[in-house]
């Protein structure tokens, strides 16, 4: 556990946290991508410097994006606030805190059983992106295909979806 | 000739003398700033020069002159320019979310700025030589996109929101050209790093280069990543999310002063970051173009590409007419898109096939038949009618 890590982690911990308790929808789509891009630094420290730029490119540079433009044209700017007279705890809340509570224990159990968590020392592996394109022809070349017809279909999907009608006045 | 080499290293040269100098715990802090630093002030400097030199090119394109009062044939005006800047009024809209609004040039200026890291500028003259340096490149870019955004909304204002709307989505169609038209010199070069990749464009038969651009997938990779760059870089015929006589200024229209100056600033910055990108990949870098002028210094021959891509921008933004949102989008995706798929086939084909004539041919064929075919069928005039929408009524 670097110095590096610990206070990247923090920034990114640290803008996620924002981006869920920040009252301005927009300003929490921001944090949410300050926290992306610390994330990807977190694999720059770790040495991923392609999965690293790919998290900037796809999370900061689309995803975003589309959070975005979702907001920009369903917004009607500040005004919408939460009503002061709601109850805070409902039975949405609490299920919602139980499940992330839940999914963070599984994830917390299977990194300390891990190579890192039993304090095993290994050789750091250093990947290319010669590697990673190797490793996609050869051993998930299945997986490539298998994303390629997902990512089709959702193209198709989203072309349908705002395909002006024809023939219909 | 040794004094060649010696003028051609005079930077990298400077820096060993200097460094030699620090204390060995502040050596890598020093390095990365004595890196850094000519950066930050020789593009700059190159903005300012571009600004005058547009607006010069310009006027003499529309037949008149352009500034000619401040100093010798008007080129002291970025200094009048930037002096107008620094002192006039910072206005900002009550109802404007004022921290957004504050870090949105902030984060464009950043981006640009960020870009440059890992052009190669002359022989050993990289500030960091990723592995990943291309891939480095495109995801600094693609930050440029949030800041419009944050631009465009925190001004509260519809003509702002209407114009980042405009230019997001014509920055984020015109990305997917941009990157797969660089794809093919990444296939050919078999890396992601730029100065590799210039190194593997050095070399000379009969005088002649053997840069990318003069094969027929680099000639068509070049142009198809020239016009992205325009459109990434909201430059005429590109320019309708910030056309003066359309949206007033687009998303910059409730910025005054010092951070108009930065949004501009960022625009040219990108656009010279993006030139500087074309010249590493497909034009050779830092390298000679005759085997018989290795002599003049690396990075002369860079700043002369990049001056003459400035010159080609400013001219096309003199010729050309704005293109209309809908000209503009369906040029990016179904011309420009199926193009550079294309140009990765070809390219492909080019290495399979062995050397000569041969493959010549059937790539030229492979890149500039589509080329007519599609350009032809996108002439068509299309019908104007009332969109209706399947889902949304």
């Amino acid at each position: 556990m670097t110095i590096s890590l610990i206070l990247l982690a923090a920034i990114a911990i640290a803008a996620f946290a924002f981006a869920m308790f920040m009252k301005n929808a927009i300003h929490c789509v921001l944090a949410l991508a300050v926290g992306l891009v610390g994330i990807a630094a977190v694999y720059l420290d770790l040495g991923a410097q392609f999965v690293g730029f790919a998290q900037v490119l796809v999370y900061v540079g689309a995803v975003s994006i589309l959070a975005v433009f979702a907001l920009m044209t369903t917004q009607r700017g500040d005004d919408q606030r939460a009503d002061p007279g709601r109850r805070q705890i409902t039975w949405t809340s609490l299920s919602g805190t139980a499940v992330a509570v839940g999914v963070f224990v599984i994830i917390l159990l299977s990194v300390l059983s891990s190579g890192m968590g039993i304090r095993r020392a290994v050789d750091t592996p250093t990947v290319s992106a010669v590697e990673i394109g190797d490793a996609l022809m050869h051993g998930y070349a299945l997986p490539l295909e298998v994303l390629g017809l997902m990512l089709t279909a959702s193209m198709v999907g989203a072309v349908i979806i705002a395909m002006p009608q024809k023939g219909k006045k | 000739m040794p004094w060649a080499q010696t003028l051609d290293q005079i930077f990298p040269l400077a820096k060993h003398w200097l460094m030699g100098f620090v204390p060995f715990q502040l050596r890598t802090f020093v390095s990365a700033v004595l890196s850094v630093a000519p950066v930050l002030l020789v593009f700059p400097l190159l903005f300012a020069v571009t600004t005058v030199l547009e607006r010069k090119g310009l006027g003499r394109i529309q037949n008149r002159y352009g500034p000619n009062r401040v100093g010798p044939y008007g080129f002291m005006q970025p200094i009048a320019d930037g002096l107008k800047s620094l002192t006039k009024e910072d206005l900002v809209p009550r109802d404007a979310d004022q921290v957004v609004h504050l870090l949105a040039p902030i984060v464009l200026v950043l981006a640009a700025f960020l870009s440059y890291a890992v052009l190669p500028i002359g022989r050993n003259m990289v500030i960091v030589n990723l592995d990943a340096g291309l891939l480095y490149f495109f995801a600094v870019g693609s930050m440029v996109e949030l800041a419009v955004f944050m631009a465009g909304w925190s001004s509260r204002s519809k003509y702002s929101l209407l114009g980042a709307m405009r230019a997001i989505a014509q920055m984020i169609s015109y990305e997917i050209p941009l990157v797969l038209a660089s794809v093919v010199v990444i296939m050919m070069s078999g890396s992601l790093s730029l100065v590799s990749i210039v190194d593997k464009q050095s070399g000379y038969t009969a005088t002649l280069p053997h840069w990318f651009v003069f094969t027929p997938w680099g000639l068509m990779g070049f142009i198809l990543f020239m016009i992205a760059a325009t459109a990434e870089s909201n430059r005429s015929p590109f320019d309708l999310p910030e056309g003066e006589s359309e949206i007033i200024a687009g998303y910059y229209i409730e910025y005054s002063g010092f951070k108009f100056a930065l949004f501009f600033l960022g625009e040219y910055l990108g656009m010279l970051a993006t030139s500087g990108l074309a010249i590493t990949l497909f034009l050779g870098g830092w390298a000679a173009p005759f085997s018989f002028l290795t002599w003049v210094p690396s990075y002369m021959w860079f700043f002369s590409k990049l001056l003459l891509f400035i010159a080609v921008f400013i001219w096309i933004r003199g010729t050309l007419p704005r293109l209309r949102m809908d000209q503009l989008m369906n040029l990016a995706w179904k011309f420009m898109l199926p193009m550079t798929l294309l140009n990765i086939v070809a390219a492909g084909v080019w290495n399979l096939m062995g050397e000569g004539w041969g493959r010549w041919l059937v790539c030229a064929v492979i890149v500039f038949g589509p080329f007519l075919v599609l350009s032809g069928s996108l002439k068509k005039r299309q019908r104007l009618q009332m969109r209706t929408y399947r889902y949304a009524e």
